[in-house]
């Protein structure tokens, strides 16, 4: 039996909404249909961690108009400091659900790559969006969160990059969150055609101190035969947020992608990370850090699914819990029946702060074929007083030798971040959580 | 002149008794050897003059020029002077060699008073030059993957740039070949002078021809019981240490924890 949920926003709702963005017919149908679903499917079930009485569906508005920048010294302190103000050729930043500020290269316009907002995207590349949007990675009817997302968007970046065209400096996206009524429907596209190459990467700041809203977030990246993706992420919201953020990859022939995500979200947060490794010879690299303070809770899903033969999966997350924060981390390399010579490899390190923190590593290998290879290696424990020994006993305080074990074993993201303000940003994010 | 006295010490490990006494006094410009088969007891003498976690004092005092470091923290008693060169140090994850290095440098000295960027990194070129070690091991993590003899020379750079009072050395010269072994060897002999005391903790008397010390001590059932000059060395090295034994009436020279 199948319970309708009360949805917040009524389907002549979303297609005014459509409308007023001057989305294309088609588009409107899409969120309608997709609303129906929303209304019927199931939540997704994410291993561990009961998200049942978990509130996905309300929010206070659907979408907030704020002010944009008419120029880079508008910007709050805390997002000026990520980005190189003189250097930084291409920027999208949104405040709330608007686009705040772009700027693109003319060297990437007229190679033909688009960076620009989703709405923007939907109405002026509508063909190329509706062939990706949640039709290859992520599909619309997999869960009531999928399709709940598919009928509220209302923000978001698509990013298409055409064959051969290598994007050498980073595509730089900022979502910032100054609104406590706000809640973020965020849809990014990345699309990289054959032996494409581009790197990407987000960073969500909230300036409240509470969000009251819905923070339900997908990423969708498609990477064609022999493309390269580098995808980093750095998502710091506020507690408040009911927070569901969904980043999947599909990956062709000899394609690769490299994520790199701090999750340091203080509102509770059901993260999933999925890498599809379709193609022969493909390869992900993914690495996640999280640190949970307070009395969060959260799920993080990290997978590689390998159907390609000769793809080769690595997975790494650490995640450090402090006070009452728990967190569950499923690390899932799955490799189908005919992926031969595939490659899983993973390591889940959890470091627990305080004795009402709980952290569970959940390493998972599931294997359908024979001729493979694939190791885990995960822990759950405290900081080694072996290794704050070794450091204390060079003169260095404990306080700070913790510090140095801490920001080291977060150490992975942070080195991969292609972006020096976010590098920076997310050290101090860091230095902050765990103080 | 500084002074280094061990008085009496008495050492637990899981309730195991390992130190049954230990006395020893070492003073800056002096270079002393501790030798002594396997399980005697050596090992643990420098892990407790250090404060490692593991081990409980249960008698004795360990006076630095009077001071009682075993009332100390770790971090006190480096900071008072005291370093040890560890058998098996950490590997650190995700903190560079250099940063770590500046770090407990900038441990010794005063808030706003912390070494230069510039004047650090000319001091650890010169002397990873000195142990020849390639540059780009100041940009690798702390020990993690280092090899058996990197991990060595790294110890040793590590208390060139600290320059401690006094060092302790457990079994620096394990395990390596002999041109790591005499690189090692060339960082020790450069530290001695007059604010440089030095306590060696070895199994073989090789590395005592590289790094001639001025006291030679023999512990054995977790207590110093001959203590000597070089000859002392040379003496054990051509015969064994079954003269000793016979000598004090000692069956089995080990600490049956240890063992």
């Amino acid at each position: 039996m199948t319970v309708e949920t009360k949805l917040a926003l009524s389907a002549q709702e979303v297609r005014s909404f459509s409308q007023s963005n001057n989305e294309p017919k088609s588009f409107a149908d899409f969120r309608e249909a997709a609303l129906a679903k929303a209304a019927e499917l199931a939540l997704p079930t994410p291993d561990k961690t009961n998200i049942t009485k978990w509130n996905f569906i309300d929010f206070p508005i659907h979408t907030v108009e704020s002010e944009g920048f008419a120029s880079l010294d508008e910007l709050p302190e805390e997002v000026r400091a990520l980005i190189d103000i003189e250097g930084q050729e291409n920027l999208y930043i949104q405040r709330n659900n608007t686009p705040a500020f772009i700027k693109v290269s003319k060297e990437l316009v007229n190679k033909g790559v688009i960076f620009t907002d989703i709405e923007t995207a939907i109405r002026e590349h509508s063909e190329l969006v509706e062939k990706y949007f949640m039709t290859t990675a992520v599909k619309v009817d997999e869960h009531k969160l999928a399709a709940y997302h598919a009928a509220l968007v209302n923000g978001g970046v698509f990013v298409y990059v055409p064959r051969n065209v290598i994007v050498e400096e980073p595509l730089q996206v900022v979502f910032v969150n100054d609104n406590a009524d706000a809640s973020l429907f965020n849809h990014v596209l990345v699309v990289a055609e054959e032996s494409a190459a581009v790197t990407y990467v987000e960073t969500y700041v909230s300036t409240v101190e509470e969000g009251k809203g819905q923070a339900n977030i997908i990423a969708e990246v498609i990477a064609k035969d022999n493309a390269q993706i580098t995808f980093g992420a750095v998502d710091v919201l506020a507690k408040g947020f009911t927070t569901y953020v969904n980043r999947r990859a599909h990956i062709a022939r000899d394609a690769k992608i490299d994520w790199a995500l701090g999750l340091m979200n203080d509102s509770d947060t059901i993260s999933e990370n999925i890498t599809h490794l379709v193609g022969d010879g493909s390869a992900a690299d993914t690495k996640t850090v999280v640190v949970g303070r307070g009395t969060q809770k959260q799920n993080f899903t990290t997978e590689v699914r390998h159907w390609g033969k000769n793809s080769d999966g690595q997975i790494l997350i650490h995640g450090v819990m402090k006070e009452a924060a728990q967190s569950i981390f499923n690390g899932i390399g799955k490799i189908e029946h005919g992926a031969t010579k595939a490659n899983a490899e993973q390591e889940s390190r959890v470091l627990m702060l305080s004795e009402k923190a709980r952290g569970d590593a959940n390493p998972i290998l599931l294997i359908d074929e024979d001729d493979v290879t694939a190791g885990h290696a995960a822990s759950v424990g405290r900081v080694d007083p072996i290794q704050l020994y070794y450091l204390m006993s060079r003169g260095i305080s404990k306080a700070e030798a913790e510090r140095l074990v801490i920001h080291g074993f977060l150490a992975p993201v942070v080195t991969n971040l292609p972006i020096e303000g976010v590098k920076k940003q997310l050290t101090e994010v860091i230095e902050r959580k765990v103080r | 002149m500084a002074t280094l006295e061990i008085k009496n010490l008495h050492v637990e490990i899981d309730g195991k008794e390992i130190l049954k006494g230990v006395n020893l006094t070492i003073n800056t410009n002096e270079v002393h050897a501790i030798m002594g088969p396997n399980g005697t007891g050596k090992s643990t003498l420098a892990s407790a003059i250090m404060g490692h976690p593991k081990y409980e004092v249960t008698q004795g005092e360990v006076l630095l020029d009077g001071e009682n470091v075993l009332e100390m923290e770790v971090d006190e008693r480096a900071k008072a002077g005291l370093f040890l060169a560890m058998q098996y140090p950490s590997e650190i994850n995700g903190v560079t060699n250099a940063d770590f290095l500046r770090s407990a440098i900038n441990a010794r000295r005063e808030e706003g008073d912390e070494i230069s960027l510039m004047k650090f990194i000319r001091e650890l070129d010169k002397t990873m030059d000195f142990l020849e070690m390639p540059e780009e091991m100041g940009q690798r993590y702390l020990n993690e993957g280092f090899s058996g003899g990197e991990k060595k020379r790294n110890e040793i750079l590590q208390l060139m740039m600290i320059k401690p009072a006094f060092a302790i050395l457990d079994e620096i010269d394990s395990g390596l070949d002999i041109d790591a072994l005499k690189v090692v060897s060339k960082g020790i002999n450069e530290m001695r002078g007059e604010g440089f005391g030095c306590l060696m903790i070895t199994h073989y008397q090789r590395l005592l021809n590289y790094i001639t010390p001025d006291h030679v001590h023999v512990m054995m059932q977790g207590k110093v019981v001959k203590s000597g000059g070089e000859e002392l060395a040379q003496r054990l090295e051509a015969e064994g240490y079954d003269w000793i034994k016979k000598e004090l009436g000692i069956e089995d020279e080990t600490v049956e924890a240890e063992a």
